[in-house]
């Protein structure tokens, strides 16, 4: 199987404290990569380091086949990032921010508007084409956001915590693009606390303290900890954890 | 290149859909522009004056008649004793007390000569400062009209007398002097803070993170929020001079070129200014303080009311690092007396080596990772 990120003892360090440390794992294409954790455990910063946000202390990375210190502009071009925080221009209609985003990763002008027209068809935001996305209700935005983190159609994707405060059938909605986007062959890098999700991803790594702690798919987690659902999982991991939030 | 236009694309939409912003941009000129020349005017009238008259002779009524009829005083007390003119001083019913002493027409006749007194209140020092000089000038007039009368012979004295011609502004006309200022304050105000606000605002609500993560070039994205604000810091400009040749037929006397080529100098050394403040605020609250920090020492201290000629020398050492204090000269020297770039040069390279600093040490302090 081809990998498209590979960690090799990554760490990030703020003066004396740890937020992540030696994290060492791989991901591969296509697939759906859950990142679990609870809160302050290093999952945004591990993240962060991956888009090229954040500089690593030590360790290595490769992200789509360039590296993490000296590549980053690569990197770039090759994913795409939907941050825990809203990310859109609120005073920018749907259609405007879609052809922001495309226009600055180089899309030709043709090939916007085409793709506009598929998004806002796959989305059915077509009636809510000209309608600022200030005015969009969160589940919308949320589904928004991930199609334009992907309008450049690129080989990852990652997904910090994007379905937080959004109602179950619209999250249930959201994880149905997300399999789309995977099945396209789209790698799906998420963070998330809901349980419920962790299950529908292929593999699930589970953070406590800036260490991973935990790393199998969520049927072969179970069965390790010998629990009944991911819920027991994580509570039995996550107990542990010394530092707070 | 491809993606500044869709920069600019999405910049002058988000401009031009923030109402707020483009009501303040329309009305602030015209509301500056009209209170601010017409209002805050150098010259000073209307001094409360608490005159104590010991003498009460036909000399000392005149005198205090000259005063009052000057236009410059209002005659607020009327007093028998000093210390009651002095009260009024005290309580600020009065800016000024002024003590004639008792014998002065018997004295200047006898001795031919004798002094009053005055008392200034200098909380207010323009105030007093003119209020004292012109109280000397109308008391020395007074002096030469007695002399004139009572001794003819006297006159035969050779004086010197000074004829002032006033070039450039020949009636001292105030909003001749101060529109010119004002359009710079005004511009400043606006390009730098809102520059400096329209970035924060995207750290603040997180979308920055998400260009951060895209392949835009540091110096793109810059570049793509400094061309709507230079934008719009000239259409500022141009409704400003089109508002103050329409109130006050303030009219450039200079090249429009030369003028319009300092703008833009001054407008990229502002922005790189606003950038750089950008660059240090996490908020917008943040951005607040520290532009209007820089703000308001620019307007006090580039020479928009009070000249920088005039300040210690150390003063006018940091005066010379305000980007506005070399626009608000260049911008009288070219709209009062028409000077060309000649004249100007100087100024103009001040502005363009604090402009490059402040630009370079912006795009250094930007970071797209941390």
């Amino acid at each position: 199987m081809e990998t498209v990120i590979t960690t090799d003892k990554l760490t990030k360090r703020f003066g004396s404290f740890v937020a992540a440390s030696e994290l060492s794992f791989e991901v591969h294409r296509g697939e759906i990569f859950g990142f679990l954790g609870a809160n302050g455990a290093g999952k945004t910063t591990a993240m962060r380091m991956l888009c090229g946000l954040l500089t690593p202390s030590s360790g290595k990375a490769r992200i789509a086949g360039f590296d993490i210190y000296h590549e980053t502009e690569k990197i770039k071009r090759n994913i795409g990032y939907m941050s825990q925080k809203f990310s859109l221009y609120d005073d920018l209609t749907v259609s405007e921010n879609i052809r922001f985003y495309a226009g600055i990763y180089g899309m030709s002008i043709p090939a916007i508007k085409q793709k506009t027209k598929e998004l806002l068809e796959e989305l059915q935001l077509v009636n809510e084409a000209k309608t600022l996305v200030r005015e969009l209700p969160l589940g919308w935005k949320q589904k928004l956001a991930f199609s334009v983190s992907i309008v450049h159609d690129p080989e990852i994707v990652f997904l910090d915590e994007p379905t937080g405060g959004v109602d179950p059938v619209t999250r249930r909605q959201f994880w149905d693009l997300i399999y789309a986007a995977a099945d396209k062959g789209v790698t799906i890098f998420v963070t998330t606390h809901y349980m419920d999700e962790a299950e529908y991803c292929n593999r699930v790594s589970i953070m406590v303290d800036g260490v991973i702690a935990a790393l199998d798919s969520p049927a072969g987690l179970k069965h390790q900890y010998g629990n009944q659902s991911m819920e027991d999982v994580f509570y039995e991991l996550a107990r542990k954890a010394k530092r707070g939030e | 290149m491809k993606t500044l236009r869709f920069l600019l694309e999405k910049e002058f939409r988000q401009l031009l859909r923030n109402r707020q912003l483009m009501r303040t941009l329309l009305l602030a000129p015209l509301i500056q522009l009209i209170l601010l020349p017409t209002a805050a005017d150098y010259s000073v009238k209307d001094i409360g004056i608490a005159v104590t008259d010991n003498d009460h002779s036909t000399t000392s009524r005149r005198l205090i008649e000259k005063i009052v009829s000057s236009g410059y005083f209002r005659l607020i007390g009327y007093t028998d004793g000093y210390p009651q003119a002095l009260k009024m001083v005290e309580q600020d019913k009065a800016d000024l007390a002024l003590q004639i002493p008792i014998h002065l027409e018997r004295d200047l006749v006898r001795e031919n000569q004798k002094q009053v007194f005055v008392s200034i209140n200098a909380i207010e020092g323009t105030k007093a400062n003119l209020g004292g000089a012109y109280l000397r000038s109308i008391v020395s007039d007074f002096d030469d009209e007695i002399r004139l009368q009572w001794n003819v012979a006297q006159s035969d004295a050779p004086t010197v007398s000074v004829a002032s011609s006033n070039w450039y502004n020949p009636y001292l006309k105030f909003p001749l002097y101060m529109v010119p200022a004002i359009l710079v304050t005004l511009v400043t105000a606006m390009v730098a803070m809102q520059s400096a606000f329209n970035i924060v605002q995207e750290k603040e609500s997180g979308t920055i993170e998400q260009i951060n993560v895209t392949p835009i070039r540091k110096h793109i994205f810059i570049i793509g929020k400094m061309i709507p604000f230079l934008v719009l810091g000239i259409v500022l400009f141009t409704m400003g001079l089109l508002v103050g040749w329409a109130l006050y037929g303030v009219r450039p006397v200079g090249s429009l070129l030369t003028l319009y080529g300092s703008l833009v100098i001054y407008l990229l050394s502002m922005l790189g200014l606003g950038l750089l403040l950008a660059t240090y605020s996490g908020t917008q609250q943040q951005a607040m303080s520290l532009s209007f920090f820089f703000i308001n020492i620019f307007n006090m201290m580039s020479g928009v009311f009070t000249a920088v000629d005039s300040m210690p020398g150390w003063a006018q050492a940091i005066v010379a690092s305000f980007p506005p204090s070399h626009f608000i000269r260049i911008m009288r020297m070219v709209v009062l007396k028409g000077s060309g770039i000649g004249d100007i040069k100087y100024e103009l390279a001040w502005m363009v080596g604090i402009g490059a600093i402040l630009n370079i040490w912006a795009v250094l302090n930007y970071r797209k990772t941390a």
